[in-house]
């Protein structure tokens, strides 16, 4: 379980969290919906300890996310973390792309990791891709492979972070189907996303963001077919 | 009477050789020292904040933009002067390498800058450390791309070795030079020389192209 906390973050004088509380329970995903600039990467960098927080707190599996006493890096092998951006490293291949983590982080040996590897590139269809360089592939290809080297170090959460904002729209498909067999499997996960369609049908919850603060959250039919809210009528109908 | 001068014969094999092995040293002593010290430097000044880079980007200005003849002269003159003469190769080797240092730290500062950020953060995010994001995704993505650029730089170096002939070191023009004043031979000589330098530095330059090529895909 993920649990957020009343949580404010500032980047100097900007505040750009102002008190966001969000509990995802294990099995359960939940789609962010909202604005550029509404906060909505920065909780997701919160939740992941990439940036830290003012005041409140996040717990994930129990564990403080934001206490000195813990491991970071450590807390975040149980988060995976896909971006906007591909981040394929591009001196591997794509075998050794979702290899790397399982080898050289959890320690297991060569063959270990390339198993996991294997099992989790095919889960994701690039099954046929192992020896390819990344730049030799389409960008939903690459993103696929970010999913897939995200699940091979068996995370318990996944964090997307608008994984299909920076892909030509016909590869946009290929992703989110992706994306909705790791929900049908019962990934946890917190998707920020614009695919309202996506938000809508694959997520269980969807939480609209409004200038820092959770303006609406509710099941993500209601949310997305009938917002309560003023703000979130006037987002979709711009978006939409 | 013999002449003053005698002409170029095979018996000047061995002194050609020393000094074409004399080049060869000096030039492979700076590249690597300075290529190490610049790699150093070039991830400290991309990693490190404004007022240590103004310092550090001060002390390498000096270093790039003052001739090379200029410092070797002056620095074997001041070792000289408080009395520390050093050996031709010792005070041409520390010259040497801290010039090639200075390129070398740009060059390698470009590189590692151009690993994104958010690179950066994918790979902590999966749990690697610093120190690993370093050791396994910044060092080698920015050092495939520096290679054509530090291919450059270290053949300008081998090419500045040269340079190294004015505070006495045997190196290939100095002993060229003194053949010349003895056979009155210079265009055969010179020729040599040039010929020489183009034979280390083609295939190398030649190479580097084709791996600019290759990494451009
Ligand atoms: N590292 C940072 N330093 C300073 N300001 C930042 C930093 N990261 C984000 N911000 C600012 O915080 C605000 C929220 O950014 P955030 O990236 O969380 O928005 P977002 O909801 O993800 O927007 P988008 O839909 O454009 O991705 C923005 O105004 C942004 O400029
Ligand atoms: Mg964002």
């Amino acid at each position: 379980m993920i649990s957020v906390q009343n949580v404010h973050k500032s980047f100097g004088d900007l505040e750009v969290l102002k008190g966001v509380s969000l509990d995802v329970p294990n099995g359960e995903v939940v789609s962010v919906i909202g604005g550029s600039g509404s906060g909505k990467s920065t909780l997701l960098y919160c939740i992941n300890a990439i940036e830290s927080i003012n005041s409140g707190k996040i717990l994930v599996n129990d564990i403080d996310v934001h206490s000195k006493a813990t491991n970071k890096d450590k807390l975040r092998q149980k988060l995976g973390m896909v971006f906007q951006q591909f981040n394929a490293f591009p001196h591997m291949t794509v075998l050794e792309n979702a290899a790397l983590a399982p080898r050289i982080v959890k320690k297991m040996s060569r063959d270990e990791a390339m198993e996991i590897a294997k099992k989790e590139l095919e889960h994701v269809g690039l099954g046929d891709k192992f020896d390819v360089y990344p730049t030799r592939m389409s960008g939903g290809q690459q993103q696929r492979l970010a999913i897939a080297r995200a699940l091979a170090m068996k995370p318990d959460f996944m964090l997307l972070d608008e994984v299909t904002s920076a892909l030509d729209p016909e590869l946009v498909g290929e992703v989110l189907e992706t994306l909705r067999l790791l929900a049908e499997e019962g990934m946890t996960m917190i998707c920020v996303t614009h695919e309202m369609g996506f938000a809508r049908d694959v997520s269980d919850r969807v939480a609209y963001f409004h200038q820092g603060v959770i303006a609406e959250i509710g099941e993500a039919r209601q949310v997305i077919n009938e917002p309560q809210n003023e703000l979130t009528q006037k987002f979709l109908s711009k978006v939409r | 009477m013999n002449s003053l001068f005698t002409p170029l014969s095979w018996d000047d094999t061995g002194y050609i050789l020393t000094g074409i092995w004399n080049t060869i040293t000096i030039s492979v002593v700076a590249i690597v020292v300075g290529t190490l010290l610049g790699m150093v430097i070039g991830f400290a000044r991309a990693e490190s904040n404004r007022a240590v880079n103004v310092l550090f980007g001060g002390v390498l200005d000096v270093l790039r933009s003052v001739p090379l003849i200029i410092q070797l002269v002056l620095f074997s003159t001041f070792v000289g002067a408080i009395g520390y003469p050093l050996d031709p190769f010792v005070a041409g080797s520390i010259v040497l390498s801290l010039y090639t240092m200075a390129f070398m730290s740009e060059v390698f500062r470009g590189g590692f800058e151009s690993v994104s950020q958010s690179m950066q953060t994918a790979a902590r995010s999966l749990g690697m450390t610093y120190w690993q994001t370093i050791y396994h995704i910044r060092f080698p993505i920015g050092l495939r791309a520096v290679l054509p650029s530090w291919l450059g730089v270290a053949l300008s170096v081998i090419k500045d070795s040269a340079l190294v002939s004015v505070i006495g070191y045997m190196e290939l023009l100095r002993t060229s030079e003194q053949l010349i004043g003895r056979t009155q031979q210079p265009l055969t000589i010179l020729i040599g020389v040039g010929i020489f330098y183009f034979i280390i530095s083609y295939p190398l330059s030649h190479y580097g192209r084709s791996l600019e090529r290759k990494m451009a895909i």
